[in-house]
């Protein structure tokens, strides 16, 4: 499989990264080296292996349903780059 | 006292306990050698003000039962410091200063140790040379007619350890960025196992990989970060119960029949001789302490790599999507919101995290999961099972930590599979989830410093750590740079 | 009540049609904390007042499961008849949205908590079944706001990361009054277990819609279109019948449905396509890695269903074996459990067939007019219960019970008091009932003439002067047996 400008031009609008055409040349060439790269897997024989998603063997931690807001409106708006009246702010939503 | 930087993190504070040295003398120490050390570019963000203060306070009340007592220590940006900027060395963080301190900072403070600053990393921990950084590269102490790169991702990390610039650190891992920097700096670096050490507050590369640890001076400074580090946590769900020893105490260098296994597909092509001379001397070193040393296969270890460049790339575009400009960070103006999106994440990442997002974004894509990311998953689980085989034999693995030493600045910034080769021999031990440390065992004919590496059964950092010291006791590894940058 | 006959079928030019839906339903949890984080879940806070560093997804935060939502899943696919799957896995569907702060939902894609599992519904034409493809829990999103200002959105993340069941359902659904139905029910039973709320006007409760429509008689599906994001049942009623008639013009048109995402306008009363969401989504579905699968174990899930209570189709049972009451009568009475916990004791207490009659018409006409929910009755059960029992022991009729109910409408005090005070009891003296009627007969000779040769009619005439006489207040049983002997 190889990556095209197209490809480049689909993924970068899914990660919402802003592409052009420099952008996309370079893209290609990375990502296609990389790719070929990573296609040395094709030689692994597969067939009934489980896929490991985590080396953690052990029952999933779970909490009480206690309500403990260490955080006030502070620590979740101190960082931000706008805001008003407690909202987030940002540059108008076109559905 | 002069040069107390030169002491490691334990001689530090058993001094400072014994009252030979005050707490204030130590911090001053690193300070006053940091201020003239700019150019190695270690330090993004310091805390000297704020840390000589506290050690000002601490020579009032010595608190003998805290094992980090007095000691200064910089830690790498990517953990979250509150009030303190943390920016993973991205133009993304800049200016970010979390209302929160992570788990691991917090129990290190808790010891008594007080933040020195944050240290300048591979953005967001992608780069094996600390070249990618929005910070501008770092500088490894050792020269070789060129600046050389410190490796990566935990580049300034491991500089400031080798320079004498803080008194210990600790790095993050995830394909290498503990083990490599420490192999190419001469220092010790300790990946533990998987989930040993919370992630909670750590700003996140790839959440099945990543662990944090220590980097030091030497290995017994190690055993000693690690122990006050590790631990569970209940805010990190993949953090382990198990139970954490006193691993500095327990250290010991007797490790005699000591089963060790050599890999022999860690012999790859373009690994230089002068290493695998290296390797063999340290076989020779465990020979003579007595232990049983014998060949063992890893099929699987060339597909460990490729592997890894699906999976880290993968969970990263997904871990990377809050920065977003919204609620934190960088925000570039646009139209509407997703203008303002594409141009915040165009500006705010560098090239190598783009290119990781979009790799990662195509092997999650619809039509390509199968192909790459579930297969990737599938072999990821081939690779520990080589490690569960070899570990019913052997007790530790000997391996070299890196395929080459420190290379020049600039000199694989343009080959992105050049650049991801460095991590080779480190990516196993983080698929598997093993813990596995890097202690610098000679040079190389440029009187660069080259790591071994060992890795480890789960949760058996104890054994990890009695065989490195053992080695290092034998081998007797003495930095020797020149001050060149003063 | 089963001759009626299913017939929701749309009428076009080419011929009848059938409308195939499916809904899934996003039902929030009812807990204190949210999914993953301590934060509160309470509705109507100030904005950004319940949002925790996990909720704001602030670098280095980590998910870390209440287990009481994990039960609460549990227990509402038990009273969905469900499977309840030992081994589930949380994934991230990733996308971007001003209200996500993660640039991903955790959900469950693969591997959900709840497999399949049935509803059934009581329908004019039968009873329905219809059946359950899956439940599984995922993160609420923040809110965006789009008035406040020309030129910006507004967001508020109290409620990013609240948690919420997905119920889907299998495409059984054939008209929207089966879906009103099927909405009721999934909210009866899921306040039955206090799982959810079913509180629609506050979010807690929303559906998106897939609609498609085939000729009647036909085997095959047709493409479908998804309506987003309904909060109400008359809406997705409406929605449906608008969906439904637009997709048979299209195909009547000789073109085909394009498969998308649509938006109901409620003002507007149509459907219309969301382009936005159409540019090539791909959610990138991948297993959570800061967080391990859920294993459940057998004896916790059985724990679980031991401590299950009475459910809608279990009460509806007991009611028409212990009450007998009708199937219409016990569906109506368990639809709320407030309801039905009302009915049971009055019930209890009195005479369970008038107390159906009496919870069913007059009560429940009250409460319609003043607009109160059974939780707020100004009858109480208590005395209602007594109310009927002084019809039984013919304290009062049947006729004057409604004045006293009127009565207790306005002041809930004990019936028999309100009997006493207005002296409404009935007389019930036989002689006392025969004096009046030897009265009544003997003024109205003619009438009594008239009677005897053959005018039955007459005789509702002589008991209504007598009422009359007696103000209403004697015993109609008793002033039919007299009279009747008295005229033969």
């Amino acid at each position: 499989m190889s990556i095209t400008k197209d490809t480049v031009k689909k993924i970068s609008k899914l990660s919402r990264i802003a592409s052009n055409e420099k952008f996309e040349e370079n893209m290609i060439k990375d990502l296609n080296s990389i790719l070929k790269f990573v296609e040395q897997l094709n030689e692994v024989k597969i067939e009934n292996i489980e896929p490991l998603a985590s080396t953690v063997d052990q029952e999933l931690i779970k909490r009480d349903d206690k309500v403990n807001l260490m955080n006030g409106k502070k620590d979740i708006l101190s960082n931000s780059p706008a805001d008003n009246e407690n909202f987030y702010v940002v540059p108008k939503v076109i559905e | 006292m002069s040069e107390i930087y030169k002491l490691t993190l334990c001689q530090i504070i058993e001094k400072i306990k014994s009252k030979e040295i005050s707490c204030e003398e130590v911090t001053k120490s690193f300070v006053d050698r940091a201020v003239k050390s700019k150019k190695l570019n270690c330090y993004i963000e310091n805390t000297f003000d704020q840390a000589l203060t506290k050690s000002k306070d601490q020579d009032k009340k010595l608190e003998s039962d805290k094992k980090l007592f007095g000691a200064p220590i910089a830690v790498k940006d990517l953990f979250c410091t509150k009030g303190v900027q943390t920016t993973a060395s991205s133009k993304m963080l800049e200016g970010f200063k979390p209302e929160y301190e992570s788990t691991v900072t917090s129990k290190i403070w808790n010891e008594g140790a007080n933040l020195l600053g944050k240290l300048n990393c591979d953005e967001y921990a992608m780069g094996s040379s600390n070249e990618t950084s929005h910070f501008g590269n770092v500088i490894n102490p050792y020269k070789n007619n060129k600046d050389l790169v410190p490796g990566g991702s935990s580049g300034g990390s491991a500089s400031a350890v080798a320079a004498y610039l803080t008194s210990a650190t600790v790095g993050t891992d995830t394909g290498g960025s503990i083990r490599q920097p420490a192999s190419f700096t001469g220092t010790v670096g300790l990946k533990p196992t998987y989930g040993r050490c919370s992630r909670w507050g750590i700003v996140a590369f790839a959440s099945s990989l990543d662990q944090a640890g220590p980097m030091t001076k030497d290995v017994k400074d190690s055993a000693l970060l690690l122990e006050v580090i590790a631990g569970h946590d209940n805010k990190d769900s993949t953090s382990a119960q198990n139970k954490v020893e006193p691993f500095s105490q327990n250290l010991k260098k007797d490790i005699k029949g000591l089963k060790i296994g050599i890999p022999k597909e860690y012999k790859i092509d373009g690994i230089s001789k002068e290493i695998l001379n290296l390797w063999e001397k340290g076989v020779e070193v465990l020979k003579s302490l007595g232990c049983e040393v014998k060949e063992i296969s890893l099929p699987h270890t060339k597909y460990a790599l490729p592997t890894y460049y699906i999976i880290a790339p993968a969970e990263a575009s997904s871990n990377l999507a809050r920065y977003d400009g919204v609620r934190y960070g960088f925000r570039a103006e646009g139209k509407d919101l997703i203008e303002m999106y594409e141009n915040t994440r165009s500006l705010g990442f560098g090239d190598e995290v783009k290119r990781r997002i979009l790799i990662g974004t195509y092997v999650l894509s619809s039509g390509y999961y199968d192909a790459y990311y579930l297969k990737a998953q599938k072999v990821r689980r081939l690779i520990k099972n080589d490690f569960d085989e070899a570990f019913k034999k052997v007790d530790t693995i000997l391996t070299p930590t890196t395929p080459s030493s420190a290379f020049a600045i600039g000199e694989n910034i343009d080959d992105p599979i050049a650049m991801y080769l460095n991590d080779v021999l480190t990516v196993p031990a983080n698929l598997a989830g093993l813990p596995a440390i890097s202690i610098p065992a000679g040079y190389d004919q440029n009187n660069l410093p080259l790591g071994l590496q060992l890795i480890g059964k789960p949760f058996d950092e104890q054994t990890v750590l009695n065989n490195a010291f053992a080695i290092e006791q034998s081998i007797n590894f003495n930095s020797n740079f020149k001050d060149w940058w003063m | 009540m089963s001759e009626k006959q299913f017939d929701y079928y749309l009428k076009g030019e080419k011929g009848e049609y059938e409308v195939i839906i499916g809904l899934e339903v996003h039902a929030q949890v009812s807990s204190e904390a949210k999914l993953f984080s301590s934060s509160a879940t309470k509705f109507g806070s100030e904005p950004n007042s319940q949002v925790s560093l996990v909720d704001a997804a602030m670098p280095g935060m980590l998910p870390v499961i209440n287990k009481f939502c994990i039960e609460q899943a549990i227990k509402t696919g038990l009273g969905l008849n469900a499977k309840i799957n030992s081994f589930s896995k949380f994934d991230r569907k990733n996308y971007f949205y001003a209200d996500l702060p993660q640039g991903y939902q955790i959900s469950q894609f693969k591997h959900p908590i709840v497999g399949e599992g049935k509803v059934i519904l009581d329908m004019p034409y039968g009873t329905k079944e219809v059946g359950i493809e899956r439940l599984h829990l995922e993160q609420d999103a923040g809110k965006s706001m789009h008035d406040q200002d020309p030129n910006n959105s507004f967001v508020d993340l109290n409620r990013s990361g609240i948690a919420l069941m997905e119920i889907v359902s299998k495409p059984d659904l054939r008209s929207p009054s089966e879906v009103g139905e099927y909405i009721k029910k999934l909210r009866s039973i899921m306040r039955y277990l206090n799982t959810c709320d079913g509180n629609m006007e506050q979010g807690s409760l929303r559906a998106d819609v897939n609609v498609s429509v085939r000729k009647k008689g036909s085997k095959e599906f047709g493409t479908r279109c998804e309506i987003k994001n309904v909060n109400s049942i008359k809406f997705m009623q409406q929605a449906i019948d608008f969906e439904a008639r637009r997709q048979i013009e299209v195909i009547e048109d000789g073109k085909s449905i394009d498969q998308e995402t649509r938006l109901f306008d409620t003002k507007k009363q149509e459907t219309r396509s969301m382009r936005s969401k159409e540019d090539a989504h791909d959610y990138r579905y991948f297993p959570d890695p800061d967080l391990l699968p859920l294993q459940l174990e057998e004896s916790y899930i059985e724990n679980l269903k031991k401590d299950l209570p009475e459910l809608p189709d279990q009460k509806k049972q007991r009611l028409i074996s212990e009450f007998k009451l009708s199937s219409y009568e016990a569906s109506v009475i368990i639809s709320d459990q407030a309801v039905s916990s009302y009915y049971e004791e009055v019930a209890k207490n009195s005479d369970y067939k008038l107390a159906a009659t009496w919870l069913m018409g007059e009560l429940f006409a009250t409460l319609n007019k003043e607009g109160k929910e059974i939780s707020q009755s100004p009858v109480s059960a208590k005395n209602l219960a007594k109310m009927i029992n002084l019809i039984k022991d013919g304290t009062i009729s049947g006729k004057i019970a409604k004045t006293v109910f009127e009565e207790m409408v306005k002041q809930d005090a004990d019936p028999g008091k309100i009997v006493e005070e207005k002296g409404l009891k009935q007389t019930s003296d036989p002689k006392e009932i025969e004096k009046i009627i030897d009265k009544i007969l003997s003024s109205n000779q003619d009438k009594v003439e008239q009677y005897k040769s053959g005018k039955d009619k007459l005789f509702g005439f002589f008991v209504g002067q007598v009422m009359k006489e007696m103000k209403g207040k004697g015993n109609p049983g008793m002033i039919n047996d007299i009279l009747k002997n008295k005229l033969k």
